[in-house]
């Protein structure tokens, strides 16, 4: 393949960037238009313009906010594991698998069960203490070199493990939050209300701004911490600032619709091999295309799952499953 | 390293402490045991249970103890060895001290096993084959994809969290298929649980574990050790890796999906078992017979403490190991990651 010019290579990136946004767009759209209650298109349109007609409660007041909701918590787990794999350096790296989610969740499931919180402007501050406390614990394990793709995934599996089963125990004594937690364990748009997207915007735009701006410096942190501070960079600094902002993505993310695995995989992958490793470019792609892949899985749940849907987090659970398996089996990542 | 020689050119070889600590985790397993039997609303003296189960009891002794009580302790005991040992084969292939059968999907994939049968409204005997069924499927559908000329350990540990990933949604996924009340004897099997397990659970597994107990520790268990100081030594030793690694992973799949069966996936037990033991005896290499003591001794106990300690209110055994378990888990992190084995 020839070498191109940076400014040339630069302008590719950017019009596949616009190339996602419209594919984004597009998404959004067909998120919009099919659900459970079949409409035309010439239907949806007058459930979002017109408050008169028939179509207003199903478009206004179920799929625009799941869409919406969709959107965000797309947005933040895409980001959060292209910045946790920029972190780790280690391709295995995604919120779902390292427990970070499942942090965020049990700290979730104490509000609800022992503190009656129902509001998710009241459990969302638990939900980030889980994530942070998880993500602080994921990174004392696989920030070092000694850790490879295999030791931190199992890593992150084994706390899974431990915080699922605190979950569980959690529904077993209290049958009320059985029956709301399994619905929300699994990692749904289901329940989304506009009040539900109002209040997670507010920490995915802090967590988006904040993981924009660290590309650059995590991009210096990729060669060596001797280089990154030649160059300028903080690594302390940016590794503590990289944590927060997973923390902020992650612990919205979970609390407005579960925990969610393989989507901050996924993505970064598919996004490294259209734009090489630099995550001036890769963070910006993911930010995109994440909410893509999310809104897809939740409208492909509710296509297959007529008359009910399958959950989103049920649909990337098995769907991402091939992809982390086919990625599993090259030997590159296998190695010990 | 102990060496006693015997008549005619042979000689067995031991460690005196290793010998130890495995027998005193028995004999605690068995104490704890006799010590549960004795006690709830109608207490006996350890002498009056030992009588009653050798069958010399009175007619009411001999009912509490061998028909309610001595069962699910004869259950835990099983369940605990198996799950330990399975784990300490796992941990052992991998060579990983998390590499244990609940964190590679195999588990599981006997609770999607399960679930399927409990959604479909199936009853317990049912469940028990759903879930052997579920756990031996996944077993053989990790194995093929893990196979490139050979299955390396770092490969299985990603194929099984993959499967893992992937299981744990579809088992969410049944979770919220099934009625309330189906639900919630759902989520009480999924944490494990030895309520009301009796001979039917016990002896299945007794029969089970009389074959692969043998095979694992005395067909497998020099291999496996060989195995643990890499594929490419062992075979110079003249050790079959894959046709081993095959085999063990055949038994250790059955333990686990046989225990899986009897009292659900009770969490943790198969991967601090073999580390307790490990620190216990002191001994390099896999340790399984001590291992599986172990892991008897802590599910007893368990059991004991689900019961007695928390007043009227009986949790299931799994609740227990499973906070235990996750304690345990952060100070292996620290403990591992400082040493570099994590």
């Amino acid at each position: 393949m020839p070498v191109r010019p940076p400014g040339e290579r630069n302008a590719l990136r950017a019009a596949g960037l616009a190339g996602a946004a419209l594919v984004l767009v597009a998404v959004l759209a067909f998120s919009v238009a099919f659900g459970a209650r079949q409409l035309s298109a010439g239907a949806v349109w007058r459930g979002v313009f017109d408050d008169g007609s028939a179509a207003w409660t199903v478009v206004r007041e179920m799929r625009l906010p799941r869409t919406l909701l969709g959107l965000l918590a797309g947005t933040a787990l895409g980001l959060a594991g292209g910045v946790m794999q920029a972190l780790t350096r280690n391709p295995l790296a995604d919120p779902g698998l390292l427990g970070i989610n499942a942090g965020a969740s049990a700290a979730v499931a104490t509000a609800t069960a022992f503190l009656g919180m129902t509001s998710f402007g009241g459990y969302v501050w638990f939900s980030l203490a889980g994530a942070a406390v998880v993500s602080a614990l994921v990174y004392a394990v696989g920030g070092g070199r000694g850790a490879t793709p295999a030791r931190l995934a199992l890593a992150g599996a084994a706390l899974n493990a431990a915080l699922y089963s605190y979950v569980s125990a959690v529904m077993l004594l209290d049958s009320d939050s059985l029956e709301k937690m399994r619905f929300w364990t699994v990692g749904s748009l289901a329940s989304a209300q506009n009040a539900t997207s109002a209040a997670v915007l507010p920490f995915v735009a802090a967590g988006l701004v904040l993981s924009l701006g660290l590309a650059r410096p995590l991009n210096a942190l990729a060669l060596g911490d001797d280089s990154a501070r030649a160059l300028g960079a903080r690594p302390g600094l940016v590794r503590t600032a990289a944590i927060v902002a997973v923390t902020l993505l992650c612990g919205a993310a979970t609390a407005a619709c579960g925990p969610i695995v393989f989507v901050g995989l996924m993505v970064p992958h598919l996004v490294r091999a259209l734009t090489g490793p630099d995550l001036r470019w890769v963070l910006p792609y993911c930010a995109v295309l994440a909410p893509v892949l999310l809104l897809g899985a939740d409208v492909l749940g509710r296509v297959l799952g007529r008359p009910g849907e399958l959950q989103a987090g049920i649909v990337t659970a098995v769907a991402g499953g091939p992809f982390f398996l086919y990625f599993a089996r090259r030997a590159r990542v296998a190695r010990t | 390293m102990t060496v006693v020689h015997l008549p005619g050119d042979r000689s067995v070889r031991f460690r005196p402490r290793a010998l130890a600590a495995g027998a005193a985790c028995a004999v605690l397993a068995l104490a704890v045991g006799v010590f549960t039997i004795g006690g709830g609303n109608y207490p006996m003296s350890p002498a009056e249970v030992l009588r009653a189960a050798l069958g010399g009891g009175t007619p009411a002794q001999d009912f509490v103890v061998n028909e309610l009580r001595l069962p699910r302790v004869v259950t835990a005991l099983l369940v605990g060895g198996a799950l330990a040992l399975a784990g300490a084969l796992f941990q052992s292939l991998v060579r990983n001290p998390l590499g244990s059968p609940d964190m590679l999907g195999f588990t599981q994939g006997a609770s999607t096993g399960a679930l399927v049968v409990v959604v479909a409204g199936g009853d317990s005997l049912a469940l028990a084959g759903g879930a052997v069924l579920g756990g031996l499927l996944t077993g053989v559908a990790i194995y093929a994809l893990a196979w490139r000329k050979g299955v390396h350990g770092a490969r299985l540990v990603l194929i099984g969290i993959g499967a893992l990933a992937i299981l744990t949604g579809v088992n969410g996924y049944l979770l919220t298929r099934a009625q309330l009340m189906e639900a919630a004897r759902a989520v009480l099997w999924l944490t494990g649980s030895l309520d009301g397990r009796g001979w039917q659970q016990a002896l299945p597994l007794a029969a089970a574990m009389a074959v692969l107990v043998p095979v694992a520790l005395i067909g497998h268990g020099r291999a496996v050790r060989v195995i643990e100081m890499g594929d490419d030594l062992a075979g110079a030793l003249g050790v079959r890796v894959e046709r081993v690694r095959l085999a063990v992973l055949a038994a250790a799949v059955l333990l686990t999906s046989l225990a899986a069966a009897a009292a659900g996936p009770v969490s943790f037990v198969a991967l601090t078992a073999p580390q307790v033991s490990r620190r216990l005896t002191g001994a390099p290499g896999p340790n399984l017979l001590a291992s599986a003591c172990t892991g008897a001794a802590l599910l007893v106990t368990a059991d004991w403490a689900a019961q007695r300690l928390f007043g009227d209110h009986q949790l299931p055994v799994g609740v227990l190991t499973g906070v235990a378990g996750s304690g345990y888990l952060v100070w292996l992190l620290a403990r591992e990651r400082g040493a570099g084995r994590i």
